[in-house]
């Protein structure tokens, strides 16, 4: 583990650039902290901190930057002639990788010296045999250019991370001297120490932005690389979804329709459920419950949205699908041929989704203004009619934002799907028939077989790219109508 | 409320009075009672699923904690060793004294059933070989009572928690109508007995044709190493956006930005979060696939918002006094923040931690995109550094794995390691409560 060492040697250096720094500050006042412009641990964690920051951000650029160096230059050693009939350059990249792993790995466990792994004129063979004697995988006969390029990689490699180990310790020390240098009773140091602190802060902060980026990149650039291969209109209009997991593209038909209605259909079955329920608990939580009953019911209607969605997925595959065959399977109705259907989902889901309607209907019902209330009782209204002709129209922009929120989570959720719909992609009205959805086929596609750079598995990030614009358009509607409903009270 | 309008111009007016309950008052209550049933029934829904959830995991799920084992004392005397030594066929010479010294133990209690030693087989396994390597083993026993506690098949163990009956039961080569008479005789001799199932609490998984030695010990320890990894990161990250955002941050564009995509991340599907992770962490910098601490960064990236929302409200709720005073006696911002504010409103950031965390570890989808999926978790990792990098599995995803296999004896683990994960969770709420109960302080 060299790299944790070199984060232990710079952590070390840093508590010694501490101590060191303190003492200095109280030798430069005479030993009376009075004549310090800060207290003396802000002089210390001064030099700390410029011994830390720089050292670890150059760790970070060059650990960022050297696969990207080394790559870019090994694959312009390998000539066009090293890459077969139906491979990429990525592929034949990735054997190289491999290889020079399984080099680094075979010379650590004792099997070649080192002078026979950076051996240009090795018998490939022999290499070979070596590799897969070591346990290493070797997908295919190593090629020469390929061992050629492998034994570059870990040349460069090896460079790289001596030259980083050198270069990160030296701006380590460099940021010691420095900071002691300037380490003086005037010296404002708290000042420095706040404000690294507070870009500290704002560092934190943004990666929340670092995020929302990473997943547009991830989905977009994969996307991308994915119309390539597989045209959108296709993806988006063809009716089959039939992926072929035998031949590299070509026969396979990804339409995204058929796993955007299994989505729509089982989200409908659910929020069918959901609604109903959770409303009817909203309003008679915040309208007619005691405050024991409403102590008592409403964190049992909580404890349904924390239970974790593989344990309804269970009971959605186990319990509820057996249940259902029971009545509308052959010896019942006949309408369903097995236990995992869109039915079985939606149910479930909508069980999952109670607690989700219930809790946030109840916050904009209690939002209503009590005078609006009073005045249709002293009409002469029955609370039931206070209720459905005063309260809800009042509140039904809120609860509307409340029930998209809720679709938005249907749309998303995976696990309840993944076990309790089934794998079939069809277009079908019959809601006991198996059905798939757009997050089910993202599991099944990335944790396949299919090969990363297939149609096949980069179809997953189109389907993820979908998901993604979805769900975030119906949450930022939701919370537009919510906000705007809020208003009118406030 | 509508009299006006049925008070029709020229209509005679009725006589009521408020005293005699009209027809038309009648149908209102009635109206007014079934709506108040329909909210009563929504209530009583919701806590009838409830209670038919934890039945079901609590029933399906309580067999995969018991193991059906069969005990046996067996003497060997060092002759008996040489005699079975000497044969041509080892184990089959060793399975006949098991027989005998079984046989030795039914008679004593009374019953007497033949029975070949195929049905011995189906029931408990090859005796013979497990016989003859524990004496191999330890020589020492040779001459002494030693008792044997042999798991029965995963059959046998059906039929005593109801899975498999006599009348639903195919002959099979696994197990035959005529073997049940033998175990039925064992169990009422004591000889078949249930007993706790330690393995599956602290074993890993095995393979797929294997649904008796499955245990989910592994995939906890990989859980346990994703949520020390959440720990690390999200609660001095989600503290330091929080105290940023609640205390320093200006009214401008780029705080605007930060809040719009902290409640936009809030609301995105697990699963993106899993495609994030699988791009970005394994595609773009090769972290090692399958390993606790690629799982850890990526339900860090999720639970953030949960826990950065949460310590906003309680940075909020400390009072702007404090601060004041703070800044009164000469402290800088910084120091009011981290000296005062912090420390108090320290509980409800524990608190919403915690149930982020408890969101985390129930978190399944991310994970198998990232390759944490069941049948990885073949062993403990031997080591602290490598328990982070080491592929294994955690607890949802091997509950995830189990369902989506074929043998239904493994949806019984499947149930049972809800359960386990399902003791985390309330243990961690539980925590949560207390910790608000005793330390949040109103002001």
């Amino acid at each position: 583990m060299p790299l944790l060492w070199l984060i232990l040697i710079v952590l070390a250096l840093a508590v010694v650039g501490y101590i060191l720094g303190r003492q200095r500050a109280l030798a430069s006042a005479g030993g009376d902290s009075r004549h310090l412009h800060s207290l003396p641990s802000y002089y210390g964690s001064n030099v700390g901190m410029k011994i830390v920051v720089p050292a670890f951000l150059l760790m970070l650029v060059w650990l960022l930057v050297q696969p990207l160096y080394i790559s870019s230059t090994v694959s312009a050693m390998l000539p066009e002639s090293a890459i077969r009939e139906g491979a990429s350059r990525g592929l034949v990249m990735a054997e190289v990788r491999r290889t020079a792993e399984g080099l680094d790995n075979a010379v650590a466990a004792g099997l070649m010296d080192d002078d026979f792994a950076s051996n240009a004129r090795a018998d490939i063979a022999d290499v070979t045999q070596r590799l897969k004697d070591a346990g290493q995988i070797v997908t295919s006969q190593i090629t020469q250019p390929v061992l050629r390029a492998a034994q570059e990689y870990r040349v460069l490699h090896a460079w790289g991370t001596i030259a980083m180990t050198v270069g990160v310790l030296a701006v380590a020390i460099a940021g010691l001297l420095f900071g002691l240098r300037e380490t003086r009773a005037e010296f404002r140091a708290r000042n420095v120490v706040e404000a690294g602190i507070r870009a500290l802060l704002i560092a934190a902060a943004s990666i929340a932005i670092l995020t929302t980026i990473g997943i547009v990149l991830s989905l977009v650039f994969n996307t991308i690389e994915f119309f390539r291969l597989y045209p959108a209109s296709e993806f988006f209009t063809t009716l089959q979804w039939a992926p072929s997991f035998s031949g590299r593209g070509g026969s396979s038909d990804l339409g995204v329709l058929p796993l955007l209605w299994g989505t729509f259909y089982i989200s409908i079955v659910a929020l069918a459920v959901a609604v109903p329920i959770g409303l009817f608990a909203a309003i008679y939580l915040s309208e007619y419950a005691s405050s024991r009953v409403r102590a008592f019911a409403k964190p049992m209607l909580e404890v349904l949205a924390g239970i974790p969605t593989i344990v309804y997925g269970l009971f959605a595959l186990l319990t509820v699908g057996p249940l259902l065959m029971r009545f509308f399977g052959d010896d019942g109705l006949g309408w369903m041929q097995s236990g995992t259907a869109v039915m079985t989902a939606g149910l479930v889901m909508g069980v999952m989704l109670i607690p989700f309607v219930s809790s946030l209907s109840d916050d904009i019902i209690n939002a209503v203004p009590q005078a609006m209330r009073d005045g249709s009782y002293g009409l002469g209204a029955t609370k039931s009619e206070t209720i459905k002709q005063v309260v809800l129209p009042a509140a039904l922009p809120g609860i509307v934002g409340a029930i998209l929120l809720a679709a938005s989570r249907a749309i998303g959720e995976t696990m309840i799907v993944v076990l309790g719909a089934g794998a079939a992609a069809r277009l079908s009205l019959n809601p006991f028939e198996a059905m798939t959805t757009v997050t089910a086929k993202i599991v099944s596609q990335l944790t396949g077989d299919a090969d990363f750079a297939s149609p096949e598995a980069l179809v997953a990030f189109a389907l993820g790219m979908t998901l993604f614009v979805l769900t975030l358009g119906l949450n930022v509607f939701a919370l537009y109508i919510v906000r705007k409903y809020r208003e009118q009270y406030d | 409320m509508t009299d006006a309008t049925l008070n029709a111009p020229g209509a005679k007016p009725k006589k009521t009075s408020l005293k005699t309950i009209t027809e038309r008052t009648k149908r209102r209550n009635a109206s007014e009672r079934r709506f108040k049933a329909y909210g009563i029934g929504a209530i009583l829904i919701g806590i009838f699923f409830l209670v038919v959830l934890a039945v079901s995991i609590v029933n399906n799920g309580a067999p995969a904690f018991t193991r059906t084992v069969l005990d046996i004392e067996l003497t060997l005397t060092q002759d008996q060793v040489d005699e079975a030594e000497g044969e041509l066929f080892k184990t089959k010479a060793y399975e006949q004294l098991f027989i005998a010294s079984l046989q030795g133990q039914l008679e004593e209690s009374g019953l007497e059933v033949t029975f070949d030693p195929a049905a011995l087989e189906r029931i408990v396994g090859k005796t013979g070989s497990t016989i003859r390597e524990h004496f191999k083993a330890n020589p020492g026993d040779i001459g002494q009572p030693v008792t044997f506690e042999l798991a029965a098949s995963s059959r046998v163990d059906g039929y005593f928690n109801g899975r498999v009956n006599r009348e639903t039961l195919q002959d099979s080569r696994f197990l035959q109508l005529s073997d049940l008479d033998l175990v039925d005789a064992l169990a009422d001799s004591g000889i078949i007995h249930g007993s706790i199932n330690w393995n599956f609490i602290q074993g890993a998984d095995s393979g797929v044709d294997n649904p008796g030695g499955a245990g989910i010990g592994a995939s906890v320890v990989g859980s346990f190493f994703m949520m020390l990894v959440v720990l690390a990161l999200s609660l001095p990250i989600g503290i330091a956006a929080s105290i940023y955002l609640e205390e320093f941050a200006p009214q401008n564009r780029f705080t605007d930005l930060i809040e719009v995509n902290i409640s936009n991340l809030a609301a995105v599907p697990s699963i993106v979060f899993g495609i994030l992770g699988l791009a970005v962490f394994i595609q773009f910098m090769h972290l090692p696939q399958s390993a606790p601490v690629v799982g850890g960064l990526v339900l860090t990236l999720m639970t953030l918002p949960t826990i950065i929302i949460s310590t906003r409200a309680s940075l909020k709720a400390v009072p702007p006094s404090i601060r004041d005073a703070a800044l009164g006696v000469g402290a800088s911002k910084m120091q009011a923040v981290f000296h005062h504010v912090l420390p108090l409103a320290m509980p409800g950031i524990l608190t919403g931690t915690i149930i982020g965390l408890a969101q985390a570890l129930g978190e399944t989808a991310p994970l198998l995109l990232i390759g944490m999926v069941g049948f990885v978790a073949r062993g403990y990792p031997d080591g602290f550094v490598a328990g982070f990098t080491e592929p294994n599995s955690a607890m949802p995803a091997q509950i995830y794995t189990w369902a989506a296999r074929a043998d239904v004896s493994f949806y019984e683990k499947a149930w049972g390691g809800i359960i386990i994960l399902l003791a985390f969770l309330l243990t961690m709420n539980i925590i949560a409560i207390i910790l608000r109960r005793r330390f949040e302080r109103r002001w």
